[in-house]
């Protein structure tokens, strides 16, 4: 008998949750159109002002993004039910791993969410033309793996408890904030030119935090769950 | 809670615990589990203290068997037995000959949430076909299966106990467990009040 290691056993566990996403729909079929109708209603509320509609476009992308990514990163089908939380466990399956394996697959998740709500908002907002923009790209992905990550850690934390819902957004919410604020000083400085490296490098860093917290404290959060 | 048990389980024995609800049989399962660490005492599984670092290796040698199959309910039956298999190193070869054998051939492919309580007991044997461990755990084993499947629990006890494991029953009804075991405990308010046999 050879024991997985901890990559394949991430991969086992991201495989897993793709494959009840696929099944159950819940982010893919229900929250990315919500996002899309979302960043819909705004013009609606504004109305046809068109400067206006091109410079809160990339904000109100990345505020969707952001509201709209929580709901996806502590979806339910991202959730074990105790049994499953215990076989897990007695499989020998090293909890780091399983933090790794599910922020992958929200990571999956948001950035799929992400790339259908940049042709709405281009579509609707029409932002204008950017000369780096496929720095836009590396912001995308930065903010979809931070977003991933502060999201299954905080469902790390709240894991069986009574007030999980209300209590997760509570803590997602604050951690997601220098996220979005980088990402939409990025935004700025790609329009007018400036540089946008400071940005980049602190979404950067804080994925790198956020991961390095997820991975340290997974075994301990995992213990008091079971 | 347990009060006050000292109990040591050897290779090849089957020990059953009988008591009232609420006795603490299924807390001394978890204990055993590894589950919960005690507060008070000391348990060892495999030599290995409760609570303490070593306790993977020792999961990895045990099976549990409670109240609730721990089955994904969006993935076939045969998925969550292969993911069991990968994950537990055991491999996903003998999988569906597996689920031949526990009489779930023609079902395999029906997702966890479209079947029975008894269909998903099954797979929770099936695990113990395919792990093989060395020492299992059964918390009311012969609940929720029907007749034909109630000699999975047979199989499943004989099998590790042929292999050298050990076994640990608990169950508030004794009759279908008793045959099974070579030592009986008793368990009362959290205390071992009656042993029986080899052990």
């Amino acid at each position: 008998m050879t024991e997985p290691g901890f990559w394949r056993q991430a991969g086992e566990i991201a495989r897993k949750d793709l494959m009840i996403e696929g099944r159950a729909g819940e982010a893919l079929y229900i929250t990315v159109p919500f996002g899309a109708v979302a960043l819909m209603l705004i013009p609606l509320a504004i109305g046809t002002d068109k400067p206006l509609l091109a410079t809160v476009g990339p904000g109100l992308f990345l505020a969707v993004a952001l509201l709209f990514g929580m709901l996806v990163a502590f979806r339910q089908t991202a959730t074990d039910t105790p049994p499953q939380r215990e076989l897990l466990a007695l499989l020998g399956t090293d909890p780091a791993a399983k933090f790794v394996g599910r922020a992958a697959t929200s990571m999956l998740l948001l950035l799929a969410f992400q790339i259908v709500l940049v042709p709405v908002t281009v579509l609707l907002y029409n932002p204008g033309r950017m000369d780096r923009w496929p720095w836009l790209l590396v912001v995308i992905v930065l903010l979809a793996s931070g977003l991933s990550l502060v999201g299954t850690l905080a469902g790390s934390v709240t894991v069986g408890l009574k007030t999980r819902s209300t209590l997760t957004p509570l803590l997602v919410a604050p951690l997601s904030m220098p996220m979005l604020l980088a990402a939409s000083q990025v935004v700025e400085a790609l329009r007018n030119g400036s540089s946008i490296l400071v940005w980049i490098l602190l979404l950067m860093t804080i994925d790198i935090a956020m991961a390095a917290i997820g991975v340290s404290t997974a075994n301990p959060l995992e213990e008091s769950s079971i | 809670m347990l009060r006050s048990v000292d109990l040591v389980v050897n290779p090849g024995e089957a020990v059953g615990v009988i008591g009232p609800n609420g006795s603490g049989k299924s807390t001394l399962l978890r204990i055993l589990a590894t589950l919960i660490r005690p507060t008070v005492g000391s348990a060892r599984v495999f030599g290995i203290e409760v609570g303490t670092d070593g306790m993977v290796a020792a999961r990895r040698r045990l099976t549990l068997l409670g109240h609730h199959p721990g089955l994904w309910g969006e993935l076939t039956l045969i998925e969550n037995l292969s993911l069991v298999g990968r994950l537990s190193g055991a491999g996903t070869e003998r999988v569906a000959e597996i689920l031949e054998q526990v009489g779930l051939g023609g079902a395999m492919r029906r997702r966890a949430d479209h079947s029975s309580h008894g269909m998903q007991r099954r797979v929770d044997f099936a695990r113990v076909l395919l792990t093989q461990p060395d020492l299992l755990l059964l918390d009311e084993a012969h609940a929720g299966l029907d007749s034909a499947a109630q000699a999975l629990v047979e199989v499943s006890v004989t099998g590790v106990k042929n292999r050298g494991g050990a076994v640990v029953l608990v169950s508030h009804e004794p009759d279908r467990m008793l045959p099974l075991v070579d030592t009986t405990c008793e368990l009362r308010g959290g205390t071992l009040v009656a042993k029986s046999g080899p052990g």
